[in-house]
């Protein structure tokens, strides 16, 4: 039975992840966008220089699983933290990981600001149309039409309005230097959800303002699927509304090459 | 250093500076808003951080950022911009950090006006922000002292790793009085153990102030309170004048305290021996101060720019043991001398009681006269 040669390691933990398994839920693309961001920051060598910004929503223990400096903002004021912990130290790498009720909805006036002032921070923005920590409530991503639960007959665009596109929006702000949305829902996508996370630490790694990638994610539990079906769902319903693509990639971001 | 004619927001910002400012977040809101358009410039002349923040929810998060690095913070606003921080200032008080608050209270509730007032004691001193945690509260009464207690504030704040907020009014920020500035101090060149900068050759330091677990919560809030303990048994601060033979006692602090004194002198030419109690910290509250004064005078006085409310810490502290007057100028008024000393007459004069309460009495008499 000696097929088996030589042992060569092809997948494993990145350094920056700490040893724990997770408290998101079985077929959450969460974990997914954990390893994406620890993955890069491995390559470029960025542990000892990064200092995240925890928000509220599941990801609120992301400091949990990452092996590095953290701090846990408010609900929604991520974006002012991240400002407070940059501006002082202005040689670090300063992200925050944010949920769409987080960063859309209570904390809007936080993330438009930040990127207008062009603050030198990045930003993974978790898009998984709905509240997840909370049980499931409508967010200002929710498709129209979408059931939740505090939406029970399908989100109704005359009484709740309609969604936010906040990658398309943000991508108006002079000082956003990169925002791009990505999904979660391949391998493909997620190879290149990891490219655009590399490149957003890229812009602030060489100070070229505010970076943000949105991610398209699932939430199987809330949303009452299978993680299958979470992945169909999102590819068939919210990839349509939100289309992935580069919103704003400034002229010094362009000549970036990884 | 010589004394200068400095104007109370601009001393109190070149004062921070001096001792070591490092970051300043803040949004314009009178009567404040000197200390933020001075910083705009001086803090970048300097090479540190100043940040004109899109809201004090933007400000005070600003704040809570900074502070996890360990540098010396601060923000400073007024009233209603108060109220929009009281979700950052909880949460720092939870996470247990460090950093400088400056309110100079205009009138209210609501919008109110720009005009000088004391009406944020409670919200200050109680709380405001959810959860147990008990903020520094230092009161100055003139330019010299606003510009000392901002260094002690950094002390303290560092000291217990805790909120420490300088209360003053809008009169005290507008004013110009000759006050002498401290030399110009370095900053800081070693950040202490906790401060989360980047985990270079160590392990990762987290700050939050989430604890899922009731029980790690709940040590947590013995924690802090311990720590609070702490600061009541060493840092209460209060200044006595007259009171060694005096028979009447004022309570009051800040431009109450400081118009209280000129009346209380006035008192004294005429013959009545009063004097008066100005609480510097008005928390920890000096409550054993005030407890022995009650017990040696025929009757306090409280004089307060709000509707009464270090009144009722005073009545929580003596016990009914000694009768309790209280005067006070709400709205953005503030009182006159002469209209303390009438106060003084009044009480020298007329039956003292141990009965109801005195913001009652006041209220009646107020709407009587007006
Ligand atoms: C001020 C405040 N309001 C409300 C809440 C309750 N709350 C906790 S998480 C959350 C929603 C988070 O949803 P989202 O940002 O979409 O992240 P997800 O959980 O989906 O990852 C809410 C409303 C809170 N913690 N603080
Ligand atoms: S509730 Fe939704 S977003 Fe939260 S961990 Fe579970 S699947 Fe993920």
């Amino acid at each position: 039975m000696d097929m088996l040669g030589e042992e060569t390691i092809v997948y494993e933990r990145p350094a920056t992840l700490t040893d724990l398994s997770s408290h998101y839920c079985p077929g959450c693309t969460h974990g997914i966008a954990h390893r994406l961001a620890a993955e890069v920051l491995d390559e470029m060598n960025f542990r000892e220089r990064t200092i995240g910004v925890a928000s509220v929503g599941c990801s609120v223990f992301a400091y949990n699983y990452f092996n590095f400096d953290f701090v846990q903002a408010p609900h929604g004021r991520a974006p002012a933290m991240a400002t407070g912990v940059k501006r002082v130290l202005p040689d670090r790498i300063v992200f925050t990981y944010q949920g769409d009720g987080d960063l859309a909805s209570i904390g809007m006036g936080e993330i438009v600001a930040a990127a207008a002032r062009g603050e030198n921070i990045t930003v993974i923005f978790i898009n998984n149309a709905n509240y997840g920590m909370t049980g499931g409530q409508m967010a200002p991503t929710t498709l129209p039409g979408q059931v939740t639960t505090s939406s029970p007959t399908g989100r109704d665009i005359e009484v709740a309005g309609f969604p936010i596109r906040v990658s398309e929006m943000l991508s108006s702000l002079d000082g956003a230097a990169y925002v791009v949305r990505r999904s979660l829902h391949d391998p493909k996508n997620i190879r290149l959800a990891k490219k655009a996370i590399r490149a957003a630490f890229e812009v602030q790694a060489r100070g070229l303002g505010f970076s943000m990638v949105e991610l398209l994610s699932t939430c199987p539990t809330n949303w009452g699927m299978t993680p299958v079906d979470a992945i169909h769902w999102l590819e068939t319903k919210m990839l349509p509304y939100y289309p992935v693509g580069d919103y704003k990639v400034g002229p010094a971001v362009a000549e970036i090459k990884i | 250093m010589a004394k200068e004619l400095l104007k109370g927001n601009v001393a109190i910002a070149e004062a921070a500076v001096r001792y070591g400012l490092e970051a300043y977040f803040g949004y314009p809101i009178t009567p404040q808003t000197e200390m933020l358009e001075y910083l705009s410039k001086r803090m970048p002349e300097l090479g540190r951080v100043f940040v004109q923040a899109e809201s004090e929810l933007g400000a005070v998060n600003m704040v809570y950022g900074a502070a996890c690095t360990g540098a010396r913070v601060m923000t400073s606003s007024s009233s209603p911009g108060i109220s929009l921080m009281m979700e950052g200032l909880s949460y720092i008080a939870g996470t247990e950090l460090p950093a400088v608050l400056v309110d100079v209270m205009r009138g209210g509730p609501g919008l109110g006006n720009i005009a000088p007032s004391q009406q944020d004691y409670n919200q200050i001193t109680h709380g405001g922000g959810h959860g147990d945690y008990y903020p520094i509260v230092l009161a100055p009464a003139s330019i010299q002292e606003a510009i000392d207690y901002i260094g002690l504030a950094f002390d303290l704040s560092e000291k217990y790793r805790s909120l420490a907020v300088l209360l003053i009014d809008g009169s005290l920020g507008q004013m110009m009085e000759p006050a002498e500035l401290p030399e110009m101090q370095p900053v800081r060149a070693a950040y202490p153990h906790w401060a989360a900068r980047g985990a270079t050759g160590r392990g990762r330091i987290v700050h939050t102030s989430i604890y899922l677990n009731p029980i790690e919560q709940e040590k947590t809030n013995f924690r802090i309170l311990s720590r609070w303990r702490e600061v009541q048994a060493n840092e209460v601060r209060f200044k006595e004048y007259y009171l060694d033979d005096a028979e009447y006692a004022i309570i009051a602090f800040g431009t109450a305290g400081r118009v209280a004194l000129s009346a209380v002198r006035a008192a004294r030419a005429a013959g009545i021996k009063v004097g008066l109690l100005r609480p510097i910290t008005l928390a920890p509250f000096p409550g054993n101060a005030v407890r022995e004064l009650a017990k040696r005078v025929q009757s306090l006085l409280v004089v307060e720019m709000n509707n009464g409310q270090m009144v009722d810490d005073v009545l929580a502290n003596i016990h009914d043991q000694t009768p309790v007057e209280f005067y006070g100028r709400p709205g953005g008024n503030v009182p006159l001398a002469d209209e303390i000393l009438a106060e003084i007459e009044r009480i020298v004069k007329g039956k003292l009681t141990l009965n109801g309460h005195p913001r009652d009495r006041w209220l009646d008499r107020m709407l009587t006269k007006s």
